[in-house]
């Protein structure tokens, strides 16, 4: 037995940096200079929207539903910085109204995905047996149910709320979190430690969220980052059907559909709403593929 | 929670343990195509501080057979009778709650801590699993189990990954120990580790258990390892004990074919030596536990075979040494020649 050579070894392994798991994924996502970038479009058009309010006040001078119909459609100037709409709307205040709608939608879409996709995916592939089989074609049938007529199939029954969108949208994205928390749950069951935890006598819920679920965060985080824009893109498309976001309120989806019916006289209306949605979906992607890459378990190894 | 002690019961008591696994095809009319018998009626008894090695080829249904002892499996067939209690009957929390006097320390040292649990947490849950203490009691109760297990305190702050597999698997011997139990199946516990790494995880689990009273069962798949820290020895083959005796019994003296050409294959650290060594060569492989020979399971394979041996099933029998046991009909015969 030789104690003398562990202490050393411990005060070796403890001067190295980046002694945690997460300080580990840290530091690889800063060497990824795209998924960097991405952060930080990500933040400061999330800053910026959400402080529309502000904005307006100070910064713009106009509100998003601000008219002059005297003005009408002029392109962009001092005045206007990204020009207005045909009722005299200032883009640049409505681009980042809509922006928050978006990203809310996006946000609040993808934690309702979350919490249920990995509440029952967790369930499923941890109870296992006739269980699992059972809640997993219920899976497979909701998803072979066509979208968009659900969608439509809603709007029509409960009028257009805006918070009937997070729900028709959670209530989508949530089947492939499922079946991702599900399969990792399998592959995580068979490991040592898990047995380990069994053997300790603690009960199936604490090792469910003591030592199950904190093993899935990488690909959950992953995910989510990756559903987010996806949400965004869906609510634009609802909202592009006219079954989203209703006017005065607006969305990207709505300016982007507003946009596109005039393009050929004011094509500002289309390129900025465009331009702004396209960066963050891209910048939403590429910080989904940089935590894929920071938090992949193999790539910790060496 | 300890039952007293009875002095004419065992500690451990196994009966007629078994562990069949059927092997199913088909997709939704699943039918069975076959039974893999791991461990197919193992019986010993083990006395409170006892340690028993267990050794056999991979394969042989060992480490099936320590899962099943605690558990983990659930047996097919007989029972575990671990100071008077039923172990194989209990259930759901009762089975929970007698967790806390028998651990497990597994394989690979790599897979079976949570790498996202620090030692402290890790430590401290196993602790208070069963024998809760006041969470301002944690920090020295857990730099008491890094200190037994040979490692220092500041090894609590540390994630799994941090430490080496020799650090690991002390870290997985403390973990078992935190719940104080009074039976610990060490399954292979070594053979993750480099060669030199080996004797001092063998000599804490030597040592903790002396200390301790804990009774051990340590399961390899190499007899040198097993030779130096075991009281008894029980050699497996195809899902059965084919002996069990005391430690330096069974190698001074094996009494089973199989046994014999296990130990004439440990070579010998000394090359005059080694060189005169005589090896009985095993012919074949393991046959399939799928499809067991009928008679002797090693009768395909053994130098000493007759024809009865195709016919006969050995029952595990009490041979000329006190408390040595051998599964083979002509084992007397061929043992006085």
């Amino acid at each position: 037995m030789m104690p003398e050579s562990n202490v050393q070894t411990i005060r070796r392994i403890e001067a190295e940096p980046g002694a945690s798991f997460w300080r580990d994924a840290w530091r690889r996502l800063r060497k990824n200079k795209l998924a960097l970038f991405g952060l930080a479009v990500v933040v400061v058009l999330s800053a910026l929207c959400f402080l529309e309010p502000l904005l307006c006040r100070y910064v713009i001078g106009y509100t998003y539903e601000q008219q002059d119909l005297a003005l009408g459609p002029v392109p962009p100037c001092r005045a206007h910085w990204l020009g207005t709409d045909p009722l005299g709307r200032d883009l640049l205040a409505r681009l980042l109204y809509g922006g928050r709608i978006s990203l809310m939608v996006g946000l609040l879409g993808t934690a309702v995905s979350l919490t249920i996709g990995v509440i029952y995916g967790a369930v499923s592939g941890f109870v296992g047996g006739n269980l699992d089989a059972l809640l997993m074609r219920a899976v497979d049938i909701l998803y072979a149910l066509p979208f968009t007529i659900f969608v439509i199939l809603l709007m029509v029954f409960f009028g257009q709320d805006i918070r009937l969108l997070f729900v028709a949208i959670g209530a989508i994205e949530w089947l492939t979190m499922a079946r991702i928390v599900r399969g990792q749950v399998m592959s995580l069951k068979q490991q040592e430690f898990i047995e380990a935890a069994r053997a300790l006598g603690l009960r199936p819920s604490r090792i469910l969220l003591r030592h199950i679920i904190p093993n899935l965060l990488g690909p959950i985080i992953v995910y989510a980052t990756l559903t987010v824009p996806e949400v965004i893109l869906l609510e634009s498309f609802l909202s592009f059907l006219g079954l989203g976001v209703q006017p005065p309120q607006s969305s990207w989806g709505v300016l982007i559909k507003e946009g596109a019916e005039m393009m050929e006289e004011y094509p500002w209306l289309l390129t900025y709403p465009a331009l702004v949605m396209a960066l963050t979906l891209f910048s939403l992607n590429f910080l989904g593929d940089g935590f894929r890459d920071a938090l992949d378990v193999r790539a910790s190894k060496d | 929670m300890t039952a007293p002690e009875n002095p004419a019961a065992p500690f451990l008591r196994v009966e007629n343990l078994a562990a069949h696994f059927p092997v199913e095809r088909g997709f939704v009319i699943r039918r069975r195509v076959g039974l893999v018998r791991a461990v197919d009626g193992v019986s010993f008894d083990l006395r409170k501080g006892e340690i028993l090695g267990l050794v056999g080829e991979s394969g042989c249904g060992k480490s099936t057979l320590g899962r099943a002892l605690l558990q983990l499996i659930r047996p097919t067939a007989g029972a575990v009778i671990l100071q008077g209690r039923h172990l194989t009957a209990l259930r759901g929390a009762l089975l929970r709650e007698a967790r806390a006097d028998f651990q497990m320390i597994f394989q690979d040292p790599y897979a079976s801590l949570n790498p996202r649990m620090t030692v402290f947490d890790a430590l401290s849950e196993a602790i208070q699993a069963h024998r809760p203490v006041p969470n301002s009691e944690l920090p020295a109760r857990v730099t008491a189990l890094l200190a037994k297990v040979g490692l220092p305190p500041r090894a609590q702050r540390g994630y799994p990954h941090e430490f080496s597999g020799g650090q690991r698997q002390r870290l997985a011997i403390a973990r078992a120990l935190a719940v104080e139990p009074q039976l610990i199946v060490a399954d292979e516990p070594v053979s993750a580790l480099d060669v030199s790494i080996q004797a001092q995880i063998i000599n804490l689990l030597a040592r903790v258990s002396r200390e301790m009273r804990l009774t051990l069962i340590f399961i390899s798949h190499d007899l040198s390892v097993v030779k130096y820290i075991s009281d008894r020895i029980a050699v497996m083959y195809l899902g059965r004990i084919v002996e069990i005796g005391p430690a330096g019994g069974v190698f001074e003296h094996p009494l089973h074919p199989y046994t014999k050409a296990l130990i004439s294959a440990i070579p010998i650290p000394d090359p005059r030596r080694e060189a005169l060594r005589s090896r009985i060569l095993l012919a074949g492989d393991p046959p399939s536990p799928l499809q067991p020979p009928p008679g002797c399971p090693f009768h395909p394979r053994c130098a000493y075979a007759v024809d009865r041996c195709s016919q006969i099933v050995p029952a595990l029998e009490p041979q000329a040494d006190p408390g040595h046991a051998a599964a083979c009909i002509r084992a007397r015969e061929i043992n006085t020649a």
